[in-house]
């Protein structure tokens, strides 16, 4: 089983992805103070005749202040987050950036076109083929209709649709639809591109193959905005991340430091019932992880039932008394599927690298996987582990079983009863 | 790569993004919706001309046999047809502007998206439809033998004034619905009453002199009589000559202003909030 070791020695020059904003790019969204109020009707007056039978009630609102003072700037070509919980307001502050909502006070301005990315195959008419979707989409998305037109095949050889582009929308397979939505979305090419998470639920390779386009429109000068709540994504992805809470911006920095404020925002209160300091923390970060199989060769995918070698590289940010390694396995809906904690009964010094190595045995049925670490102190220093270090995905493969989540030895056979005379 | 300039992001408004942006989405959403009714039943073309003919042929019956309205005025039918296509343009597209928005919510909630549009796409298409019905009333106009005459030139007249109010009304019912869910049933009733308050089945010289002032304060009447009068009837009566007067002819005029001015008031204030408010 992977166990912790402190390594004597620095082992490769792999540096975390930790590329610090670029001051010199040109600003390309500016948010002052921005303030917006949703007015909640108390009780909802919707017909004419609710209004005439009750024409002295003044109908009473609720004002429920969503986003107080909001300010913020975006450079060309960062990969920005805004996380918050449900509710936060980081939603709403999308759809402000996206001129869908009015803000009520304060000033937003945006450089060059920004395209909103909420949910996949906005738009999407089932009576029309493939191709008048598309440019429908297209002219939604932003561009000219002689854009759309231009893109239109290269669009289709992306989504792979082969014959069936001239079929109507409503006879297309769930996962063609999702294909010719994804297409549609990438073609859309804009400076700014504003994503809400929601978009990357479903289908793990789907999401997979979103940010790996994400990735990409970003090396290509692009800027990217991402609203998120979960913040192994900001640390894994983003460059620089916003935490909104409550309305209010609380948190606008380095992603490690948002992921720790979010923590200790959400996660403090339950703590700190229990009775015990609720101190969040960075503790460690990941110099490299590697898969191997069992001949140590590294790998990325792995087939069912062969067991994984999972081998971590981490360097402590400070000093840490008897670290405990908290290893996760999700599977792509987000579910931990196992883990296991490992305690080191040592002092590692700030600076100093652990490695965490050894043989996990593969129960999981075919599919995409995350592993996740979490490091903390012992628990007499009451720290929570804030940062949880995506150490890599995996994709397990196979014909075996694929029912349930997990696939476990099974020693279990019918036989034809004997008959008996008694 | 170019230094962008950064500009105020105007929110959600009637023609978010420009001109060329809303014209451009106008042109790809009507020219579908027009697209999935032809091309989406089995018949296409025949059911969009087979209502106003079935109505055609209901009243046409009912005037001349029943009432014999129709043996009295000249090129009866054929005014009636006409009247009959014109004013189902006016109804087919405010009525469905009024859930056009509430229906197109997925855009306006999650896309940037100007919201004139919505309303202007629904007349836009019934437009297309109108077209092609004129197309077979045209027909009708020359086998039923009327003669052409220099005042058809004229007809882009009337067409543009009737665009311009349908347009206008379906702004108001589309941008009020959101807020107020029952502008759906009053308009129903209250555009069929229109239908009866304009001079489509009957002429307007047959109307008595009180009801005549009254039908005359609907600013669609003055339309439909300049078109029987350019296109079939020259010797029907005037707007002025059936108000009596020039000077009773300000009231409907001035209505129809109104209705122009309120629907750009009404929408442009409704407009960024809408999306709030699905």
């Amino acid at each position: 089983m992977a166990n912790p070791t402190i390594l004597d020695d620095d082992i490769g020059s792999g540096q975390a992805a930790e590329s610090a904003p670029n001051t010199d790019a040109p600003v390309v969204i500016d948010v002052q103070n921005v303030s917006k109020t949703f007015r909640i009707p108390e009780q909802r007056i919707d017909t004419l005749k609710e209004r005439i039978t009750h024409p002295l009630s003044r109908i009473g609102y609720r004002e429920l202040q969503v986003l107080r003072n909001i300010s913020f700037d975006v450079r060309q070509g960062e990969f920005f987050a805004i996380a918050g919980r449900n509710g936060s307001g980081k939603s709403t502050l999308l759809k402000i950036l996206a001129s869908i909502y009015g803000q009520d006070g304060g000033r937003v301005r945006t450089a060059g076109r920004v395209a909103p990315f909420i949910e996949l195959g906005v738009g999407f008419n089932p009576e029309l083929t493939a191709r008048e979707n598309c440019v429908l989409n297209g002219v939604l998305m932003g561009l000219t209709l002689r854009e759309a037109r231009r893109r239109l095949d290269s669009v289709l050889d992306f989504a792979e649709l082969g014959d069936f582009v001239d079929l109507k929308l409503k006879n297309y397979s769930s996962g063609m639809m999702v294909r010719l939505a994804f297409a549609v979305m990438v073609q859309a090419d804009a400076d700014v591109m504003l994503i809400d998470e929601v978009l990357a639920v479903g289908d793990a390779a789907f999401a997979q193959k979103c940010m790996d386009v994400f990735h990409q429109r970003r090396q290509a000068g692009k800027t990217v905005v991402l609203v998120t709540h979960d913040m192994t994504t900001v640390q894994e992805l983003c460059d620089r991340a916003m935490v909104v809470h409550d309305g209010d911006l609380v948190f606008l920095g380095d992603t490690q430091q948002a992921a720790m404020q979010y923590y200790r925002l959400n996660f403090a209160p339950v703590r700190s019932q229990e009775g015990k300091d609720a101190v969040a923390t960075i503790n460690a970060r990941l110099i490299e992880a590697t898969l191997r199989d069992p001949s140590g060769q590294p790998i990325d995918n792995v087939e069912q039932d062969m067991p994984i070698v999972l081998d971590a590289v981490f360097e402590a940010a400070r000093e840490i008394d008897n670290p405990i390694f908290v290893v996760q396995v999700l599977n792509a809906e987000g579910l931990v599927v196992f883990g296991f904690s490992r305690t080191l009964e040592e002092r590692v010094a700030a600076g100093q690298r652990v490695r965490l190595a050894g043989e996990i045995e593969n129960r999981l049925v075919p599919g995409r996987y995350h592993i996740d670490c979490w490091i903390r102190r012992d628990r007499e220093h009451g720290d929570m582990a804030v940062q949880g270090i995506r150490l890599r995905d995996v994709v397990v493969y196979g014909t075996g079983p694929r029912s349930g989540i997990f696939n476990v030895r099974a020693d279990v056979t019918p036989a034809i009863e004997p008959e008996s005379d008694a | 790569m170019s230094t962008p300039e950064l500009r105020d992001v105007p929110g959600p408004s009637a023609l978010g993004g420009g001109w060329r942006r809303s014209a451009e989405l106008l042109y790809v959403i009507a020219v579908n919706d027009f697209k999935k009714t032809y091309f989406g039943t089995a018949l296409g073309y025949i059911w969009s001309l087979a209502r106003p003919l079935m109505l055609f042929g209901v009243l046409l019956a009912v005037f001349t046999q029943v009432f014999r309205v129709g043996s009295q005025v000249p090129h009866y039918p054929v005014l009636l047809l006409f009247n009959i296509v014109l004013f189902g343009f006016f109804q087919e597209a405010t009525v469905m502007a009024v859930s056009s928005i509430v229906s197109q919510e997925g855009v306006v909630r999650k896309t940037q998206f100007p919201r004139l549009v919505i309303p202007l796409a629904v007349v836009l298409t019934a437009f297309f439809n109108l077209v092609l019905n004129l197309v077979v009333v045209f027909i009708f106009v020359l086998a039923f033998g009327v003669t052409p005459m220099w005042t058809w030139l004229l007809f882009p007249v009337v067409l543009g004034l009737l665009i311009t109010i349908t347009t206008a009304v379906s702004m108001i019912v589309a941008s009020l619905y959101p807020r107020y869910r029952d502008v759906a049933i009053i308009w129903t009733v209250f555009s069929t009453v229109l239908f009866y308050a304009t001079p489509v089945l009957y002429p307007i010289e047959k109307v008595p002199e009180t009801l005549r002032d009254i039908i005359l304060l609907n600013p669609l009447a003055p339309l439909f009589l300049l078109a029987r009068k350019w296109m079939i009837d020259p010797d029907a009566p005037s707007p002025s000559a059936a108000a009596g007067s020039t000077l009773h002819l300000l009231a409907p005029i001035a209505l129809y202003a109104l209705i122009c001015v309120c629907a750009v008031w009404v929408f442009r204030r409704e407009a960024p909030r809408i999306a709030e408010q699905l």
